[in-house]
């Protein structure tokens, strides 16, 4: 009985590694390295305590808190300083690294028929799921040592064995549990993007609803697995019950998945999926169409995701000001300079956070015209009465739009709470101007993007290397104090922060320029070259 | 008048050289068999074709205009059926149809109801449930209900089980009939002995040989078995006969095409019991058509 169930899961584990042996060790060294070199960065920026506890005061505004987690400001040593930045956004990379990879050797390889292959040859019927399972958890454990003992042998004070092993343990815990939560999605979705949907989204809302729980209401955070691993206190209280939750949430979602499994047929999701139309609306009947009609379900779900995003920044504006009402020096510290409230200081900083972010969608949404190619679509289109600048031309402009979509509605977002929260709220006008000026930001990364598309296909996804490092340059560049020229590589370091900056429209025309011709260069080359498939 | 010419034509990826020096020509009206292995270069040849590939070298028209720089002109009048046909899994089988008849552009009334209901397609259905056989017959579909000059079809029933290769073969014939011009690619001689006019061969990138059927038939012997109440006496002296083997106390061996009225009335005074044969299959075709250029080859060494 067991064999027809889990016969062959090492051999199939042991497949998975020989498949993600350059994969997994990459997922490990990233997260690792960026783990380590925090603390020693904070050593030096932070080196007394004073500074550190002008640090915990910064961070105690809710906005921090929404974003990081709540903050114990009694005791900010070098130690929860790095746990209480760091730890959290790590949690939700490790969760981003579980899903990708469980979805990968369960559903993806599902869609691609290998299951099938596999399930011909004397292998138990759950062998996969729990292959992927094992091989996850175990990747997961072995984060969780390399983190913990490299944090502890940085050999810094606060940083004792047992928080630095609580440490690791959070982030691989919740790496278990995005692998739970990720494999019982495999088996509601039919494929594999709906998998990394669901997931994604899964992650997203146990990050806004932590983030909220923190800011208003604790109950709420128990709520969310990423709401545990705040409540570990590394290096303060160092609890280890929120482990033992989690991984007793993991045993629950892999027998949730293992039984859903069991109960459907190979390839079947279990969310219905209805009969579909037998004729083409009039609207699919163009390159345009196509593009956007492939795209829709994603489209829709970041513009949800987007309005929530500026809605749950919005939240906390109306806390702000009274919160720095009590407390005269940071009050000193933020307002002397510039002359311009706190909150208007705040929104600004947020408003590249959120246009960044907001560059995402559009970016995927023109690197779908190279997704597409490398299925061996694109010849369907191509080998009709369609050319290449229009196919390319069409993905563009559907970028171009989502762009706007996306800044507006994180915008209107952020106004409409604000709205709600604060005694004297933004006009509207001055606050969508705020987002709205980073268009032609955007429009320089989708341009980015064309460009590499249509001349050099291989180093098509260095665009998001490109998003990430404007998003560490401008987010982390005050943390970390990074010289100007370092801001200047990226378009967004070149868009004035309304209000302080003065709208000034020459950076704004030479963007929208520059993207032009980017697009332009891209078009032309893409005119020129092979199309794969 | 030819509708579509390939001369001299190289295409390399990076290093490796996929076509070397293939030329073709289709002629209006016919249908043209292009046939060789897997991986020999028929769907290069047909991408460089459809302006999809660039050439390195050589030259590709299609109705007098350029593949490459003329590309969208051409597609109008042309209809593709690609050999490893992807679809989007979210959208259904109708919807493509409807989207690959529109941009191709020009009429909409299709043919496409009764394709649908010959191909025995259920269009309602998203393509990531479709099986390959499935996928192609959506392109299928949309290729024969677009009203083209020439349809250009890359091994197009390696997924159909036999009642459908039939409704295939139909709607190649009746284009024909239509007087239309059909490029058909496959690794199946039977497929292209039954549809078409001429044949163009490749392998590894070099056309080895083009013609009608009839002037190949000199590549191509028959496969017989054949078990007799008597002994075959001197079999191998007869002309034409090849790689004669005696098996379970039959004989199985080749025959030239032009030798068989001898050999077969030789063979019948043996008494015969058991008598197969089989056409030639692809393979024997380039066993033959290599051995030959050995003897040359070899022949012309001796003489020397
Ligand atoms: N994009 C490519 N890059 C490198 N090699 C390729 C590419 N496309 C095809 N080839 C190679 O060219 C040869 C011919 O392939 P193909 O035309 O697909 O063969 P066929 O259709 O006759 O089976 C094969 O050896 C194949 O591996
Ligand atoms: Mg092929």
């Amino acid at each position: 009985m067991a064999d027809t169930v889990y016969k062959g899961t090492g051999r199939l584990s042991r497949l998975i590694i020989r498949r993600d042996r350059i994969r997994i060790p990459i997922w490990l060294i990233g997260i690792s390295f960026f783990t380590l070199i925090v603390p020693g960065a904070f050593t030096e920026l932070y080196s007394s305590q004073e500074q550190r506890d002008v640090m915990a005061q910064t961070m105690e505004n809710p906005a921090m808190v929404a974003m990081v987690g709540p903050v114990d400001i009694s005791n900010y040593t070098l130690g929860v300083m790095t746990a209480h930045q760091m730890v959290l956004l790590t949690a939700v990379v490790v969760g981003l690294m579980s899903i990708l990879l469980v979805t990968r050797h369960t559903r993806g390889d599902e869609e691609n028929g290998q299951t099938e292959m596999v399930r011909s040859l004397p292998v138990g019927r759950l062998s996969t799921l729990n292959a992927t399972l094992l091989v996850n958890t175990l990747t997961n454990i072995l984060l969780a040592l390399i983190i913990g003992l490299g944090l502890f042998s940085l050999n810094i004070e606060s940083m004792d064995l047992e928080g630095s092993l609580l440490y690791g343990a959070t982030l691989g815990a919740t790496g278990i549990v995005f692998a739970g939560v990720t494999a019982v999605f495999a088996q509601l979705s039919e494929s594999a993007r709906g998998t990394i949907g669901f997931s994604i989204a899964f992650l997203l809302i146990a990050y806004i609803v932590r983030g909220i729980g923190d800011v208003s209401n604790e109950a709420l955070s128990w709520v969310s697995p990423l709401g545990w691993v705040v409540q570990t206190e590394i290096y303060g209280a160092n609890n280890w019950w929120p482990i033992l939750l989690m991984l007793g949430f993991s045993i629950l979602l892999f027998m949730v998945a293992n039984y859903l499994n069991s109960i459907r047929d190979l390839e079947a999701g279990l969310l219905p999926a209805k009969p579909g139309r037998k004729n083409a609306s009039a609207f699919l009947q163009s390159p345009i169409g196509l593009a956007f009609r492939l795209q829709r379900t994603g489209i829709i779900s970041w513009a949800v995701g987007m309005y929530v995003l500026g809605v749950s920044y919005g939240s906390i504006l109306g806390d702000i000001d009274s919160f720095f009402e009590g407390n005269d020096m940071m009050k000193q510290m933020f307002v002397t300079e510039a002359g311009y409230s706190v909150t208007e200081q705040f929104v600004s900083m947020i408003m590249m956070v959120i246009a960044i972010i907001a560059t995402i969608p559009p970016v995927m949404a023109m690197n779908k015209l190279y997704a597409e190619e490398k299925k061996g679509r694109l010849s369907h289109l191509l080998a009709r009465a369609v050319s290449r600048t229009r196919l390319m031309v069409s993905f563009f402009v559907i970028a171009a739009i989502n762009a706007f979509v996306m800044v507006s509605l994180a915008s209107i977002g952020l106004w409409n709470a604000a709205v709600a929260t604060m005694d004297d709220p933004f006009r509207f006008g001055s606050m969508y101007q705020m987002g709205i000026v980073y268009y032609p930001a955007m429009l320089v990364m989708i341009g980015v993007a064309v460009l590499l598309i249509g001349i050099s296909r291989k180093l098509t996804s260095f665009i998001w290397l490109y998003v990430f490092y404007s998003f560490i340059v401008l987010y982390m560049g005050a943390l970390f104090q990074f010289p100007e020229w370092v801001g200047k590589l990226t378009p967004f370091g070149h868009i004035p922060q309304l209000p302080m900056d003065e709208l000034t429209w020459m950076p704004m025309v030479l963007l929208t320029g520059i993207a032009a011709i980017l697009t332009v260069i891209g078009v032309i080359g893409y005119n020129r070259r092979d199309i794969e498939g | 008048m030819s509708v579509l010419q390939v001369s001299n034509l190289t295409k390399r990826f990076g290093k490796f050289t996929a076509l070397d020096g293939v030329n073709l020509e289709v002629h209006e009206g016919e249908v043209f068999g292009f046939i060789g292995p897997n991986g020999a270069g028929k769907s290069t040849t047909i991408r460089v074709l459809l302006g999809i590939l660039k050439a390195t070298s050589g030259e590709a028209t299609i109705f007098g205009k350029d593949a490459w720089s003329d590309a969208v002109e051409i597609h109008k009048r042309i209809a593709y059926v690609p050999g490893d046909v992807n679809l989007w899994p979210n959208l259904t089988g109708g919807e493509v149809i409807d989207l690959f008849v529109k941009l191709r552009g020009g009429n909409n009334i299709s043919k496409r109801e009764e394709l649908i209901e010959r191909f025995d397609l259920d269009p309602t259905k998203k393509c990531r449930t479709y099986s390959k056989g499935n996928r192609q017959k959506v392109a299928l579909i949309a290729a024969f209900s677009s009203d083209a000059d020439l349809y250009i079809l890359d091994e197009p029933t390696s997924g159909l089980d036999p009642l459908m290769e039939q409704v295939f073969q139909q709607c190649v014939f009746e284009a024909k009939q239509a007087g239309k011009s059909v490029l058909l690619s496959s690794h199946i001689l039977s497929e292209v002995e039954k549809l078409c006019d001429r044949v163009g061969i490749i392998r590894q990138g070099k056309m080895i040989e083009t013609g009608s059927l009839k002037e190949l038939r000199h590549l191509t012997r028959t496969n017989f078995l054949v078990e007799t109440k008597e002994t075959i006496a001197d079999l191998d002296g007869l002309s034409g006969v090849h790689d004669i083997e005696e098996r379970d106390g039959a004989l199985s061996f080749q025959v030239d095409t032009e030798d068989l009225d001898a050999v077969i009335k030789h063979v019948s005074r043996f008494g015969i019991v058991k008598f197969e044969s089989s056409p030639p299959t692809l393979e024997d075709l380039f066993m033959r058509h290599y051995e030959e250029k050995e003897q040359t080859e070899t022949g012309a060494g001796g003489n020397s």
